[in-house]
C-alpha cells in the first residue's frame, strides 16, 4: 500500500506551511487521502519550521518517523531530518546553501541552484517554494499538468512567475521515485481549526469573538474570512474577559455565540464560563490545548487542560465537554456542542489542542453523521415570564429581549425564578438542585448516542484507551499489534456506562496521552476504573507511529 | 403605564445616593416610555457593588453581570440587537477599576450605549476601601494611613478615549440629573455620565459637594477643548468648582452598525457549507 511522508522544512518566513498544503493539494488531486503535521517555533522569522505531508491510500491522521521525500531549504532541515531518511528517500535540496555531505542512506540527492534560478528572474525568495515544489513534482515523476491546475486554485497573485519557479525547479531535477496516481474519489482538505468553524456555522452560529492566541488563532481567521458568505459577526475585542462577556450578552439576545482560546486565555474567561453557569446564558468555548504551566511552549501540542476544563469556574454546575480526535469528529462535535450549549443553556467546551487544530486533514463528510440545529426550550407566551422557572429536568423555557408586556431579568447573584437577587437558603437549594439537574438529562442524552468509540481488533484482549488527536496515531499502531482502541468523545458528562462497555473482555488496558499526569486516567479513576499501563508523551511533539509502536510493544512485553 | 417597582425589597442605607439615581432612572424611562419607546426594548446591565442592585429595583430587562463587566455584556447585547437601548450602571471600582480596559474600548467604539457610573469615591458593599476616584491621602479600610496615589479624572480618561457623550451629575439635585441622564439615553453613541453618588455610610460628602458644585452655563458642548479645560477644572483631588452638565458632545458612526449580516436559515447554511466542501476537492 502506498505510504509517502515528505518533510519540507526551512526558516520561520519562508512560506513552509503554504507550500506543505501545495504539495498536499497537488497529492489529494492524485486521489491520496492526507494528513499533515505542522511543526513550527514561536517566532515570525528565523528558526526551524517543517510540515510533513503524509499520502497514504487509505485515510490517516498521523505522521510517521521515516522519510521519503526531504524538501531542504535550509541547512538545518537536512541536518536535523538527515537520520530519519528511508533507504531509497530522495533529498532534494537548495544546492546555492545547503551542503549534503555524509548522507546516511546512499539514497539520491537533487541538488537545485535554487538561488540562482530565483535570482535570474529577479524572483522575490518566497518563490523558492514554487521551485523546490517544481522539483518535487519531477522527481516522483507527476506530471506538469497536475502541477500547473493546483497552482491556478493557489495563487491569486504572481501566479506567472510562481508557475515559471516551478518549471525551472522541475525542469532541473528528474524523475527518480515515481508516485502513482491513484483511482478514488478525491477528498477536500481541512484543518480541525477549520473543522470546527464549519461545525460551528452548521449549527447556526451567529458571532464568533476571540482574542488572537495560539492554536486557535486560525479559527477567528477563518471565520472573518468566511463572515460576509454565512452572515457571521466576528469580533475581536480587547481580552478573553470582554470575548466572554460579550459573547453571554449576545446570548442573552438569543444570538447563538462561540469564542476560542488557548489555556492562558481560559484562565482568564473563568468567571465569565462560572457567570455563563449561574445566568444559565449558553456559550461555547473552543479550548485549544497547548503545553503550559503558563506561556509555555505556545506553538506546540499537549493534552494538559482535560481537567482545568472540568474544574474550571468558581461553584458546582454542569458542563459539556467534548474531545475529538480529527477533523470529521471536529466538525460533528461542534455542532453537537453547540445544540446542547443552547438545549441545556449551559457552557460547552470543544477541546482541541495544537496537533488536531492546525493539522490537516482529508476530510469525508460521509463520515460524519447528521445532525441538525435543535431548538432551545422556548417560552409559550403563557403567562407572566420566569426565567428561571423550576422544571422537571432543570431547564426554563427561553424567552429573548424585546418581549411585550414582559421582562426578561438574568442574574450573575443567586436568584429567585423571576431572576431577582434572593439569599434565601431554601431558594439557593432549588436554584443549585435546578442547574446541577440538567446534567443528568444530558448524560442521559449522551447515552442515546455513541459516547466512546472503538476501533481495531474490537476482540482484542490489550486495548489501547485515548482521547483527542492521538486517536489517528492509536489505531494506526494498534492496527500492527491487532489491539483494540477505545476513544471516548465525550468528557463532561462522563460517559461512564458505555466506556465500561468498551472495556468489557479487556485484560490489559494501556492509556496513551499527551500529559505527564495521564489525566483520562486520573477521571477514570474518580469512577473506580483505572488503566494497567500508561504511555505519556510531554516534549509538545506528537507521537509517530513508529515511537508509538515501540513503546507500546514494550508495555505488550 | 408599566409599573416600574418590583417586589425586591430595597436594602441600600438610608440617604443614600443611589435613591436619587433609582428615582431619576424611574421618572426618565417612564417619561421615554409615555414619548413612544416600547419599554421592552430597554435593557439595563450592571455590575457587582451597591449600585447594582438597582436593576433589581426596576421592572425592565436586566442584564446583573459581574464585577467590572458591565460593557463587554452591553456591547455583546447592542452587536446583537443594535435596537436595543442599552444602559450600563457601573459603580467607579467597577468601571474605572477591575474594569477600565473595557470602558475604554467601549468608548474607544462609540457602541451605542449609556454608561452610568455610579460614583461615591469608596467601595460600598465591600465596606469601605478607596477607589480609582478617592482623593489623595484617602483613609479607607485597606489604607488606613491614607492612599499614595493621585485619583483619575474620569471624564478627561473617556474624552481621550473618543467618547462621544460625557456629563457629570450629583445625587443631590434631582431635576438636573433627570435632563443629563435622559440625554444621554438619547444621544446615539457611546455616552457616560459620572454621578458623584454619595455614599453616606463610609463618605458622607453631600456637604463637599453642595459648596462647590454649579451647573455649566453657556458651554459648548461640540467644542473638544473647550470641554477638556472644563473637565480638567477639577481633578477630583484638588478643592475646585465642580461643573455639573453636559461636557461634550459628538456624532460619530458607532460600532454596532458596522455588522451588516441577516443571519441565513439552515437551509442556506447547508448548501453553502456543501458548496464550501464541493470546491475544496
Amino acid at each position: 500500500m502506498t505510504d509517502i511522508s515528505i518533510l519540507i522544512g526551512g526558516k520561520a518566513g519562508f512560506g513552509i506551511d503554504r507550500s506543505g498544503l501545495i504539495i498536499a493539494n497537488i497529492l489529494k488531486a492524485m486521489g491520496y487521502r492526507l494528513y499533515i503535521y505542522r511543526d513550527y517555533p514561536s517566532i515570525i522569522r528565523g528558526g526551524h519550521t517543517f510540515s510533513i505531508i503524509r499520502a497514504h491510500e487509505e485515510k490517516v491522521a498521523s505522521h510517521k518517523k521515516r522519510i521519503d521525500f526531504l524538501l531542504a531549504l535550509n541547512q538545518d532541515t537536512f541536518d536535523l531530518h538527515k537520520a530519519k531518511l528511508t533507504d531509497n528517500a530522495v533529498v532534494i535540496y537548495d544546492s546555492d546553501s545547503v551542503k549534503v555531505e555524509n548522507l546516511p542512506a546512499a539514497g539520491p540527492s537533487v541538488p537545485i541552484p535554487i538561488a540562482k534560478i530565483l535570482k535570474d528572474d529577479s524572483a522575490p525568495e518566497i518563490m523558492r517554494n514554487s521551485c523546490i515544489v517544481g522539483a518535487l513534482c519531477k522527481a516522483a515523476g507527476i506530471s506538469w499538468d497536475i502541477l500547473d491546475k493546483e497552482f491556478r486554485k493557489d495563487f491569486s497573485k504572481e501566479l506567472d512567475l510562481n508557475l515559471k519557479m516551478a518549471r525551472r525547479g522541475y525542469d532541473s531535477a528528474s524523475e527518480i521515485r515515481k508516485i502513482s496516481l491513484i483511482d478514488q474519489k478525491k477528498l477536500p482538505l481541512f484543518s480541525g481549526n477549520e473543522a470546527t468553524a464549519l461545525g460551528l456555522i452548521k449549527a447556526g452560529l451567529k458571532t464568533y469573538i476571540a482574542y488572537p492566541m495560539t492554536p486557535t488563532s486560525p479559527i477567528l481567521h477563518y471565520m472573518a474570512g468566511l463572515a460576509d458568505e454565512f452572515s457571521l459577526k466576528v469580533i475581536h475585542p480587547e481580552s478573553e474577559i470582554s470575548v466572554i462577556l460579550m459573547a453571554l450578552g449576545a446570548a442573552y439576545c438569543g444570538e447563538r455565540c462561540a469564542v476560542g482560546t488557548s489555556g492562558g486565555g481560559f484562565c482568564l474567561m473563568t468567571e465569565g464560563l462560572s457567570f455563563s453557569a449561574m445566568a444559565e446564558l449558553p456559550v461555547v468555548i473552543v479550548l485549544g490545548q497547548r503545553p503550559g504551566p503558563s506561556t509555555g511552549l505556545p506553538t506546540y501540542s499537549c493534552q494538559t487542560e482535560l481537567h482545568f476544563a472540568l474544574n474550571a469556574g468558581q461553584g458546582e454546575f454542569p458542563r459539556l465537554i467534548v474531545a475529538p480526535g480529527d477533523a470529521e469528529e471536529a466538525y460533528y462535535l461542534s455542532q453537537a456542542a453547540l445544540n446542547i450549549a443552547w438545549k441545556y443553556q449551559m457552557p460547552s467546551i470543544i477541546l482541541t489542542d495544537k496537533n488536531m487544530g492546525e493539522g490537516t486533514y482529508s476530510f469525508d463528510n460521509g463520515l460524519v453523521p447528521d445532525i441538525k440545529e435543535e431548538d432551545p426550550v422556548l417560552w409559550d407566551r403563557k403567562g407572566p415570564y420566569s426565567r428561571y422557572l423550576d422544571t422537571e429536568t432543570g431547564v426554563s423555557p427561553l424567552a429573548f429581549v424585546p418581549e411585550k408586556d414582559n421582562v426578561v431579568k438574568i442574574n450573575s447573584y443567586e436568584h429567585d425564578e423571576s431572576g431577582l437577587t434572593s439569599e434565601d437558603p431554601a431558594t439557593t437549594k432549588v436554584m443549585e438542585d435546578k442547574r446541577l439537574r440538567k446534567s443528568e438529562y444530558l448524560a442521559a442524552e449522551l447515552a442515546r448516542c455513541e459516547a466512546v468509540k472503538i476501533y481495531g481488533n474490537k476482540k482484542a484482549g490489550t486495548a489501547i484507551l485515548c482521547w483527542g488527536s492521538n486517536k489517528g496515531v492509536c489505531i494506526e499502531a494498534a492496527k500492527g499489534l491487532n489491539l483494540k482502541v477505545i476513544q471516548p468523545l465525550y468528557m463532561s458528562p462522563f460517559p461512564l456506562t458505555q466506556l465500561k462497555a468498551a472495556m468489557k473482555g479487556v485484560k490489559k488496558l494501556i492509556a496513551v496521552e499527551s500529559n505527564a499526569t495521564a489525566q483520562l486516567v486520573r477521571l477514570m479513576n474518580q469512577y473506580g476504573l483505572d488503566a494497567d499501563e500508561t504511555i505519556l508523551k510531554y516534549d509538545g511533539r506528537p507521537f509517530s507511529v513508529e515511537e508509538l509502536e515501540e513503546k507500546l510493544r514494550k508495555a505488550l512485553k | 403605564m408599566r409599573d416600574l417597582n418590583t417586589k425586591a425589597v430595597n436594602t441600600w442605607c438610608p440617604g443614600c445616593g443611589n435613591f436619587a439615581i433609582l428615582n431619576a432612572m424611574k421618572s426618565v424611562l417612564s417619561s421615554l416610555g409615555d414619548e413612544g419607546l416600547p419599554l421592552e426594548n430597554i435593557v439595563l446591565v450592571s455590575g457587582i457593588g451597591c449600585h447594582a442592585k438597582i436593576v433589581d429595583y426596576i421592572n425592565v430587562n436586566s442584564f446583573y453581570s459581574i464585577h467590572g463587566r458591565v460593557f463587554p455584556s452591553a456591547t455583546g447585547i447592542k452587536i446583537a440587537k443594535p435596537g436595543l437601548k442599552v444602559i450600563g450602571h457601573a459603580g467607579d471600582g467597577d468601571a474605572y477599576g477591575e474594569g477600565i480596559e473595557h470602558l475604554i474600548f467601549a468608548a474607544k467604539r462609540n457602541v451605542d450605549l449609556t454608561a452610568i457610573i455610579h460614583d461615591n469615591r469608596v467601595y460600598g458593599l465591600t465596606t469601605g476601601q478607596y477607589t480609582p476616584t478617592s482623593p489623595l491621602g484617602y483613609k479607607g479600610r485597606s489604607t488606613p494611613s491614607g492612599t499614595k496615589e493621585m485619583p483619575i479624572n474620569p471624564l478627561e480618561l473617556m474624552l481621550a478615549s473618543g467618547a462621544t457623550f460625557l456629563a457629570r451629575g450629583t445625587s443631590h439635585g434631582l431635576e438636573l440629573l433627570k435632563k443629563i441622564i435622559r440625554e444621554a439615553i438619547l444621544h446615539k453613541g457611546f455616552s457616560l455620565v459620572d454621578i458623584l453618588q454619595v455614599c453616606v455610610t463610609y463618605d458622607n460628602l453631600y456637604e463637599y459637594y453642595d459648596k462647590r458644585v454649579y451647573e455649566l452655563k453657556d458651554h459648548d458642548a461640540g467644542d473638544f477643548d473647550a470641554a477638556e479645560k472644563k473637565i480638567r477644572e477639577w481633578d477630583y483631588n484638588k478643592d475646585a468648582p465642580i461643573a455639573l452638565g453636559v461636557f461634550y458632545k459628538k456624532d460619530a458612526p458607532t460600532f454596532e452598525e458596522s455588522f451588516s449580516g441577516k443571519g441565513l436559515t439552515e437551509t442556506e447554511r447547508q448548501k453553502k457549507i456543501e458548496a464550501l466542501m464541493a470546491e475544496a476537492v
